[in-house]
């Protein structure tokens, strides 16, 4: 884990960012392309994609920025939907307002967590938040009002300000996307502002942070809300695109998947985590298509992956381009 | 006789049976270099990291310009004007030198919760950053990644982090430390030009930078101190040359 964890020099600015920039064309010519090849299913695997990609982008601000390992990121998201689920038993079912509480909802959660796990760092930062996670998934496994272990139906997506706009799966599918950018440029402004800059400091050396006067525990802190309001989006946004809301979004399996996908992506570029949470779903798409065993075949791959290609998929990509500007 | 900017007074620290602070009383003077010599493990690195926060004494009390700091965090300080470098470097490696002051400038501005704009890019932050590298005569690698700096850059890079906290007091705990010949009388100059400009509290095994500098000396032995005075004082002081200089400056 050290040695992912080494580098996460800030980029340097002023060019055009060519990989961002063709990632979210990329996304953003889905649905045209559905039009043609794939239909809604095309549509709505892009909208899964970009949902969990939120929630990875946010978890690599904590992990590749902050070097603070959060094993219990997946209850955010779970909060975030459980906000949509209860509030439209209550028959409140517009995003105005059930946004806003999921966000305050997850942004609450993890000031009040993040005050005790943040006093602990390395295994006992990844256990605490392990606990916490667990602490989410199994109230909302005994929230018998709420379906408890089976999970909560949700009777039709949130209108917007009235207009049953989510409905439509392309607009919803743009509303993702519109999501997505807005937390990827966030983040991105976030990581070279003042703020991000002592975070990634506290990363390389928190004594040396601490002496020079900052109170590290309270950047910390802050990112570690930001963080999670993020997470509690992607959980509004999955619990609309699913209709449906279950404990098993807070699972500790779940919060594992979004560390893999931040590795796999590769750790502190933003970009990788984008990548990795697309790599990971689209593999499991297509791998469990082809045999209901797909965790067989994607364990080794991921092995492979952390070996030989540090900096993940990102990394790869980025020694490619530099063979052949060389060639 | 002016008041003290920082004062230590009676402090204790132990580790086990271990005495490495022993009722310790001990003045800083504004403006003053005060070197601490002695012999290792006198407990010269614990009574820094007591003064900086990083050690709490068992008891006894620090002030510090006029305030008592012995229960503040190392952060809080530090914000106060208590800057400090580190016997082994310890810098933002993967930071370019310059990042690693400007880091220490915007301390010193406050503000840092800004989560917008590019820190990078803000000569508000990079020109007092690259003033206190010229200072250090590191201007030329300010883009150089803190990690890739020689040893003596390293040293002079902590001591370019120091200034920009335009500190009341320094700590210097062995800049020296590991640095060739020439490399210490480029230190030994530019200690000697930024002496006045605030207190400093030097920990130095080179007797040659420590006499020439220092404007006050206390040797510390198994966390007493033996004696203190002005250099020619205490290098005349036949205990100090019995427990430490006689080998020291042979």
């Amino acid at each position: 884990m050290a040695v992912l964890l080494a580098a996460s020099p800030a980029r340097p600015r002023g060019r055009l960012q060519a990989l961002p920039a063709f990632i979210f064309l990329a996304f953003a010519l889905i649905p045209i392309v559905a039009l043609f090849a794939g239909g809604t299913y095309l549509v709505s695997l892009g909208s899964r994609v970009m949902i969990f990609a939120i929630a990875a982008v946010a978890l690599d601000l904590l992990v590749g920025y902050g070097a603070l390992i959060s094993f219990g990121h997946a209850a955010f998201i779970g909060i975030g939907a459980y906000a949509v689920g209860i509030l439209s038993v209550y028959g409140i079912t517009d995003a105005l307002v059930s946004l806003p509480v999921a966000l305050a909802v997850s942004a609450a959660y993890a000031f009040l967590t993040g005050v005790v796990c943040l006093r602990t760092s390395g295994v006992y930062f990844i256990m605490i938040t392990l606990a916490f996670g667990q602490m989410a998934f199994f109230t909302a496994s005994s929230l018998a009002p709420f379906g408890g272990d089976d999970g909560l139906t949700i009777a039709a997506r949130n209108t917007l300000a009235g207009l049953p706009l989510l409905r439509n799966e392309r607009a919803f599918y743009y509303l993702v996307f519109v999501c997505l950018l807005g937390t990827y440029l966030f983040c991105r402004a976030l990581v070279g502002s003042r703020f991000g800059r002592v975070v990634r400091g506290a990363k390389e050396n928190p004594v040396r942070m601490a002496t020079i006067g900052f109170d590290v525990y309270r950047f910390q802190l802050l990112t570690y809300v930001i963080a999670g309001a993020l997470a509690g989006l992607s959980g509004f946004l999955l619990a609309n695109a699913t209709e449906f809301v279950s404990p098993a979004y807070m699972s500790w399996q779940r919060s594992g998947e979004l560390i893999v996908m931040v590795l796999l992506g590769g750790l502190g570029s933003l970009d990788g985590a984008i990548i990795g949470a697309a790599a990971y779903l689209l593999t499991e798409e297509w791998l469990s298509g082809v045999t209901e065993h797909w965790k067989v075949i994607f364990g080794p791959v991921l092995v492979l992956v952390v070996l030989f290609a540090r900096g993940g998929l990102i990394g790869l990509a980025r020694g490619l381009a530099r063979r052949f500007a060389r060639a | 006789m002016p008041d003290a900017v920082l004062h230590l007074e009676r402090l204790r620290k132990s580790f086990g049976a271990l005495v490495v602070t022993d009722d310790l009383t001990f003045d800083v003077m504004p403006r003053e270099l005060h070197a601490v010599i002695g012999p290792n493990g006198a407990g010269k690195t614990t009574l820094i990291n007591q003064i900086s926060g990083l050690v709490a004494p068992d008891s006894g009390t620090i002030q510090f310009a006029g305030r008592d700091i012995t229960a503040l965090p190392a952060h809080a300080r530090a914000e106060l004007g208590l800057a400090r470098s580190f016997q082994v470097s310890s810098i933002l490696p993967g930071f370019s030198a310059l990042e690693n002051v400007a880091l220490a400038v915007q301390s010193r501005a406050g503000s840092s919760f800004r989560v917008l704009g590019r820190a990078a890019a803000e000569a508000a932050l990079n020109d007092p950053a690259m003033a206190a590298l010229a200072d250090v005569g590191l201007a030329e690698r300010a883009h150089v990644p803190a990690g890739e700096l020689a040893h003596g850059e390293k040293r002079a890079l902590e001591l370019a982090i120091a200034l920009a906290m335009q500190p009341k007091v320094l700590l210097l705990d062995e800049p020296m430390a590991g640095t060739g010949r020439e490399e210490t009388a480029r230190l030994v100059e530019l200690l000697r030009r930024l002496k006045g400009r605030f207190a400093v509290v030097l920990v130095e095994h080179d007797m040659t930078a420590v006499f020439a500098l220092a404007d006050r000396i206390s040797v510390l032995i198994y966390g007493r101190i033996l004696a203190s005075g002005t250099p020619a004082r205490v290098r005349a002081d036949p205990r100090v040359v019995a427990a430490y200089l006689g080998d020291e400056m042979e």
